[in-house]
Parts: structure tokens; C-alpha cells; sequence
């Protein structure tokens, strides 16, 4: 009895021990994945096209989704910010608290949950396909360093497409908050503008939104072809890596998020 | 190469769409700043009490906004707070004997500074101080004053 208790601590133990030197293992090699593809860097600059194709592939394929979603968001804030600031008849506040939430927190945040789950994915798939079928080795064969020549270029990509996805995110939610608030509700269409404009700071809310969904797009790009590169190369395994680059980026940048606000504002 | 150039058009929009909706929210949803640059010129002004004045709230004069208030600090021998405003340039002509007062916007606004005009020859400079100065009001401070009144007033 009392044997059989310690056993299972012990496999328990086990468990939570390999789970975690998985984490750390993972964690290692990712950074140092990203070391692998800061050095290759120069060379994939020097070949701008491949750049501009993972440019369109990962931004301008998202664009609908992404400017969708900013423009329900936008006005759901409006719906939200009128029904309970209404109470205390502050109702001409919700351009402002749009605008805040939009550019600060969920502009970049939500941008970068759809990007892991729309071109995300679609990197971390192609990548893994491309491992699976042996192209990847393939490519060493003929001297041609996949790293350099597939890897570098869609994660640059993707670090250039995010802030621009997210600031778009931002415009259109205001676009829809502007909508819901001042056609919709009614709420004075003067006081709406400029009450955001007094609150909104270009340097605290604006930039530090674009700053925060840069390091989103570094992190979600390196997640989503770390996980593709390095896919058991089945299809189960492609299916598998697919599945954790969204997962991990997701809690990821909900981490980064917390950390990046704490550093960007914390001392206010 | 059709192809190439679909991608390149796509890619193009793209980026300028990104570049018209940043410029969007630089102009449209802040303050285009023109307080907080170099420009203008800086005055100071020591208050008994400052409320909950803080760095950037505006300075207005007849409720049209014409500066930024940059520092706050505490005098220790004056036992003073100093607060710093940054003035736009343009407005270079306010008489140096206006006096500043701590007001507030609305129920919950925030605080600002109203500027008050004198009727001096003489404008303020850059590092002048702003020598008539009203304090904040504070509520409670307020209240008790009231409470008071009333218990001298009946005796």
C-alpha cells in the first residue's frame, strides 16, 4: 500500500521533471534558433524579393481577418464603454476608452492571436511539409542552406507584417467604435474626438503598441517556423507541430504581453 | 512574372495601408504635440498645493490650451511644490504679471493650470516665474472650511 503511494510520487515526479527539462530544452533551442537566424540574416537582406513574397504571404493574406476583427472589436468596446459609462454619464468617454484599449492593449494582443492562428500556422505547416518530404534535406544536398534561404525570410516577414497588421487593427477598431458610439448611439461626434485626443499620448499609448507588437511578431514568427523546422517529419508529426506553434505562441505572447506593459508603463 | 508583380502590388498596399493607419492614429486619435517638443519656451510657478496636477496636464489661458505642464518637483526650504510648464512659442506675448491658478475640468476631469492675464507691458521669458499663483482646491480642506464657518457663524 504504502509502496504503491510512493511509486506513484515517484512517477509523478518523473513526469514534472522531464516536462520541464522539455520546456527549458525547447525553450534553449529556440534561442538559440533565433541566434542561427540573426547570423543568416544578411544574406537573406541581400535578397529582398523572398522577403516581399513572406511580406504578402503572411500580411496581406491576413488582412481581411485581421481588419474583420479590429472592426468588431472597435465596436464592441463602443457597446460595452456606452452601457456602463452611461451610468455615471460619462458616455462621452468611450472614444477614448476605445482608443486606449485598442492601441494599447488589445490592438497588438488580439493582431498577434490571429497571426499565430492564420499565418502562424500556415508557416509552421508549410515548413513541416517541407521537412517531412525531405525538400529541407534536399536543399543541403545542393548546397543551399534551408536556414538562409526558407527560414530567414519568413520570419522576417513576419516581424515586418505584425506591427503593420496591428496598428491597421487599431485603426479599424476606432473606425468601428466611431461607428457603434457616434451613429449608432448617439454620442456627440466633437466630444468622442477630442476627448480621445486628449487622453491618448503618442509616445505612451501609441508607441508603446507598436513596440509591443514588434516583439509579438519576432516571437510569433520564431515560434511558428522554430516548430515547422524542427517537426517529426510525419504527417502526424507536421499536425502536432502545427498545433503547439499556435499554442505556444498564444501563452507566449499573453506572458510577453504582461512583461512588455509592465516594462512600457510600469513606472507611471 | 505576372505572379512576382501581383505579390509585389499586394505588398506595396500593404505597407502604405499600415503607413495611412499609423498617421491615422498619430494625427486623428492623439494631440498632434506640439507642446512637448523643443520648441516653446518654460516658466515656473510655486503652488502651497498642487491637487492631483500632474506632468503633461494642459495650461490653458481663456480655455484654450497653450502649453503642457513638464516637471513637478518639491521645494525642501520653501517647502513649496514647483511646478514647470512648457509654453508653445507662439504664444510669446502673455504679460508677466498674469497670475496662474490650479483648476479642474468637469466632475472627474483632470486638473490644469488656467493662466490669468495681467495687463503688464512686460511678457514673460523663458525661465521667468510666474509670481501670483492660486493652490488647487482640495475637497475635504473645502469641507472643513465650510463645517467650520458654520460652527463660528453660530455662536
Amino acid at each position: 500500500m504504502m509502496n504503491d503511494t510512493a511509486r506513484a510520487l515517484r512517477r509523478l515526479a518523473l513526469e514534472v521533471g522531464y516536462s520541464l527539462r522539455g520546456f527549458f530544452e525547447h525553450f534553449g533551442a529556440g534561442q538559440l534558433f533565433l541566434v542561427r537566424i540573426i547570423v543568416n540574416m544578411p544574406y537573406a537582406l541581400a535578397r529582398p524579393g523572398l522577403i516581399i513574397k513572406q511580406v504578402y504571404v503572411t500580411g496581406v493574406l491576413s488582412l481581411v481577418v485581421i481588419m474583420l476583427a479590429g472592426f468588431f472589436v472597435g465596436m464592441v468596446l463602443a457597446l460595452q464603454g456606452f452601457l456602463t459609462l452611461s451610468r455615471f454619464g460619462a458616455e462621452d468617454t468611450i472614444g477614448m476608452v476605445a482608443a486606449l484599449g485598442l492601441v494599447r492593449e488589445l490592438g497588438p494582443v488580439v493582431t498577434a492571436l490571429l497571426f499565430a492562428g492564420r499565418a502562424g500556422t500556415a508557416l509552421s505547416s508549410e515548413i513541416g511539409l517541407m521537412r517531412a518530404t525531405d525538400q529541407l534535406s534536399g536543399m543541403e544536398m545542393m548546397a543551399v542552406d534551408p536556414i538562409k534561404r526558407i527560414i530567414v525570410p519568413r520570419f522576417l516577414g513576419g516581424v515586418i507584417a505584425m506591427p503593420i497588421l496591428a496598428v491597421i487593427f487599431s485603426a479599424m477598431g476606432i473606425f468601428g467604435a466611431w461607428l457603434e458610439g457616434v451613429i449608432i448611439l448617439g454620442v456627440d461626434e466633437g466630444a468622442f474626438w477630442s476627448q480621445m485626443q486628449a487622453q491618448v499620448d503618442l509616445r505612451e499609448d501609441v508607441m508603446s503598441g507598436v513596440i509591443k507588437s514588434i516583439f509579438f511578431g519576432i516571437a510569433a514568427s520564431l515560434l511558428a517556423v522554430y516548430e515547422g523546422y524542427n517537426c517529426v517529419p510525419t504527417a502526424e508529426g507536421v499536425g502536432r507541430a502545427t498545433t503547439r506553434a499556435v499554442v505556444n505562441t498564444s501563452l507566449t505572447v499573453l506572458v510577453l504581453n504582461f512583461m512588455l506593459t509592465a516594462w512600457l508603463l510600469g513606472g507611471k | 512574372m505576372q505572379q512576382t508583380r501581383a505579390v509585389e502590388l499586394g505588398t506595396g498596399l500593404f505597407v502604405f495601408m499600415g503607413i495611412l493607419a499609423l498617421f491615422f492614429l498619430t494625427t486623428r486619435v492623439t494631440t498632434f504635440d506640439t507642446y512637448s517638443g523643443e520648441g516653446g519656451y518654460e516658466l515656473t510657478a510655486r503652488f502651497d498645493q498642487i491637487g492631483t496636477l500632474k506632468t503633461r496636464s494642459p495650461v490653458s489661458i481663456s480655455g484654450v490650451q497653450i502649453g503642457r505642464v513638464t516637471a513637478i518637483d518639491f521645494d525642501v526650504e520653501r517647502l513649496e511644490a514647483v511646478v514647470t510648464i512648457r509654453i508653445a512659442s507662439r504664444y510669446d506675448r502673455i504679460p508677466n504679471d498674469s497670475d496662474a491658478s490650479i483648476l479642474t475640468s468637469g466632475i472627474l476631469g483632470g486638473q490644469y493650470i488656467g493662466l490669468q492675464p495681467g495687463g503688464a507691458d512686460e511678457h514673460f521669458q523663458d525661465g521667468d516665474e510666474i509670481s501670483f499663483t492660486q493652490s488647487a482646491v482640495v475637497l475635504e480642506q473645502l469641507i472643513s472650511k465650510y463645517l467650520f464657518g458654520q460652527a463660528g457663524g453660530g455662536e
